[in-house]
């Protein structure tokens, strides 16, 4: 059986390396593109979120590569996100896509019915493999986010932004062929040298701006028009609230994050499903640490995050830390991001020369 | 005499604006963009150089906003290019200083500028409905068979303005209808429309924002007295109609080209001859990927002088602005 998954992020490169050495045949799921979201609107309902879209165009890309299991998350809401999959499934049955769907539920929920498939999933490796594969796998998620976040780092300071974007680029294909803890170790160090080689200003103190939301657009380039990019070459310094091996550490092993639900609880003292709760402590937490500003993602229609976003001014006034709501859907246009993303990088600037200047 | 240019190239009304060293405008104009950027850049320039003819004044900053802000740049050689909501915040706190709201209404979108001590600290733009702009206002106008000129005036005279549903443009327009085919007035039609274009404005763009006198109502809309009367009645506030309240934006680019002219001496201006130049847009699908990105040339004189619409950054030439 051909497996594939969802695109989220850098997170392919390491899901893919994973079901490879698995012994499964691996269809990799090509970068969402308009293509791929044009076809998700295609087929989705209407009033979806844009990562129900977005992952519908690549199934669909995918099951045309070949493609005839597909593995996802599920979830027990109250976010829309937990009902995906089955909703998936149907719509590319109809299509005439007799595909099978393996999603995962939160271990805790229904342990017999996990186990099942990851024993499903664990069958066709060796015995004697297996603790190799998975620590090549973690070394290169933890990689992967430490590359980023470098790149997000550096990406500001540099005179041409263009050497960052080369330089992560070319490390990203390091690591997909790395196949040994020592070899992602090489890679990632060859790939921080290079990127801190780029010609850069060190001396130059970036804005700087937390990056919270719903976990698919935050880490999908593809479904927030590359913001972290575009706010790196204004100059500005991006630190992102979920990475990929964090969300892993605090949500599959460990008992979630409650350190950042903790910061959120004097405004939302409970959990409203998707990422809801942690927009409104990572706000709190931004704040506290001296950031310039911070920029929520939301998907059109999230009610998670809408319910967040009603809450945010609050923060906003006692914590004085200026926010800007971004909602995303297929209707977006780059162009009124670019203005209102120019528009706050101004607000904030001004914020704080005003600061200096007192 | 030292005098500065701003340019703004919206969606529906194209401004320029030559200020001075004080920032007192000394030329303004208003012409319709009619979904042709380029011509009516140079039309208005052709309009300016004709207006500071003979009064001795040297433009030395020239800074464009607006949605054709990166366009316009490029024809007149911009010092600055800036989004029209710091444009916008730039001019109502050097017309009005100590302005802490400015609500702007234009073309296609609408937007709230919080300031306090002179600095931005909130914004809002509308994001989902057009309902709330200039053409919807003008739609309606034209429908009506009123010269926008006149629509404000008759909302005033309303007794009792009926109630239209405001949340799509759509839905605005098959009430009004509605209300026609009832036999209510066309002033308490009008009037109605004012209200329901006010409230969404408020409900929508204005949510959960501190709105505090002075307020300030700018952009092509704020010359319609009924939208600014409903205004006044939703806030219990007065709004203040500034001067140039249609030119606001290109004053705001005029300001921000002189500080940014002040420290380097020299302006990237290209002269007044550019309203004679031949100035070519052209555009293709770049193949390289599935994004299938349209890829825009501004040529002038077979020369290409400009390029953008790439996503991966591979045919960009131009300098991206802040």
């Amino acid at each position: 059986m051909k497996i594939s998954f969802p695109y989220m992020g850098t997170s392919p490169l390491v899901v893919s390396y994973l079901f490879e050495n698995l012994g499964h045949e691996v269809v990799c799921p090509p970068v969402p593109t308009e293509k791929t979201l044009s076809l998700g609107v295609q087929y989705a309902p209407e009033f979806a979120c844009i990562p129900f879209k977005i992952v519908l165009g690549t199934y669909l890309e995918v099951l045309e590569m070949g493609a005839e299991v597909l593995i996802t998350s599920g979830g027990c809401g109250p976010c829309r996100a937990g009902f995906y999959g089955e909703l998936h499934r149907r719509i590319l049955r109809d299509l005439g896509y007799p595909v099978e769907m393996i999603i995962m539920e939160p271990p805790l929920r229904e342990p017999l019915d996990f186990l099942r498939k990851v024993y499903r999933l664990l069958k066709p490796a060796k015995l004697s493999n297996l603790y190799h594969v998975f620590r090549v796998a973690v070394e290169k998620m933890l990689s992967l986010d430490e590359i980023e976040s470098t790149m997000h780092k550096l990406r500001p300071l540099a005179y041409n932004k263009k050497l960052i974007t080369k330089a992560y680029s070319e490390g990203l294909e390091m690591i997909r062929q790395a196949d040994s803890v020592k070899e992602v170790k090489e890679a990632k160090q060859a790939t921080l040298e290079a990127l801190w080689r780029v010609p850069a200003n060190h001396e130059y103190e970036p804005l700087r701006v937390g990056l919270i939301g719903e976990i698919y657009v935050v880490l999908e380039p593809a479904a927030n028009h590359d913001i972290e990019r575009i706010l790196g070459d204004m100059g500005v310094y991006v630190h992102r609230s979920i990475f990929l091996s964090e969300w892993v550490r605090y949500n599959v092993l460990g008992s979630g994050e409650k350190h950042i639900r903790a910061s959120a609880i004097p405004y939302l003292n409970q959990m409203i499903g998707g990422h809801g709760q942690n927009s409104v402590g990572e706000v709190v937490r931004y704040a506290e640490k001296g950031f310039d500003g911070v920029i929520q993602l939301a998907p059109f229609t999230c009610i998670p995050e809408i319910v967040a976003k009603s809450i945010l001014p609050a923060i906003s006034r006692d914590k004085d830390i200026p926010v800007l709501t971004l909602f995303l859907d297929e209707q977006t246009g780059q162009a009124g991001i670019e203005t209102r993303l120019e528009a706050f990088v101004d607000l904030i600037k001004q914020k704080r020369r005003k600061r200096e200047a007192s | 005499m030292l005098g500065y240019l701003g340019v703004d190239v919206g969606s529906v009304s194209t401004n320029l604006v030559v200020i001075d060293d004080q920032g007192k405008v000394l030329v303004d104009l208003y012409l319709r963009t009619r979904g042709q950027p380029i011509q009516v850049v140079q039309e208005g320039l052709r309009q300016v150089e004709k207006a500071i003819k003979g009064k001795n004044i040297e433009i030395c900053g020239v800074g464009t906003t607006g949605s054709a802000r990166t366009l316009s740049g490029v024809i007149v050689g911009a010092d600055t290019v800036k989004n029209e909501i710091t444009a916008h915040a730039v001019a109502a706190s050097h017309i009005l200083p100590g302005v802490q709201t400015v609500l702007e209404i234009g073309g296609q979108d609408s937007k709230i500028i919080l300031l306090r001590d002179g600095v931005v600290v909130d914004f809002a733009m509308n994001t989902v409905c057009a309902a709330g702009t200039g053409s919807f206002l003008d739609h309606q106008a034209s429908r009506l068979n009123i010269p926008i000129e006149e629509f404000g005036a008759l909302a005033l005279e309303s007794t009792s303005p009926v109630r239209i549903a405001g949340r799509c443009s759509v839905f605005a327009e098959s009430d009004m209808v509605h209300k026609q085919q009832m036999g209510h007035s066309l002033p308490d039609i009008i009037a109605g429309l004012c209200d329901a274009l006010v409230r969404n404005y408020l409900n929508n763009v204005g949510k959960g924002k501190e709105i505090l006198p002075p307020v300030v109502f700018q952009g092509g809309v704020a010359a319609n007295v009924g939208i600014r009367a409903a205004f006044e009645k939703a806030l219990g506030l007065e709004v203040i109609v500034p001067e140039y309240y249609s030119v606001m934006g290109a004053i705001g680019a005029a300001l921000l080209a002189k500080a940014a002219t002040k420290d380097k001496g020299n302006t990237k201006f290209r002269g007044f001859v550019v309203s004679e130049l031949d100035y070519q847009a052209s555009s293709f699908e770049c193949q390289g990927c599935p994004n299938c990105c349209e890829i825009v040339n501004i040529s002038v004189d077979g020369e290409i002088l400009a390029r953008w619409g790439g996503r991966c950054g591979k045919w960009d030439t131009l300098p991206k602005t802040g």
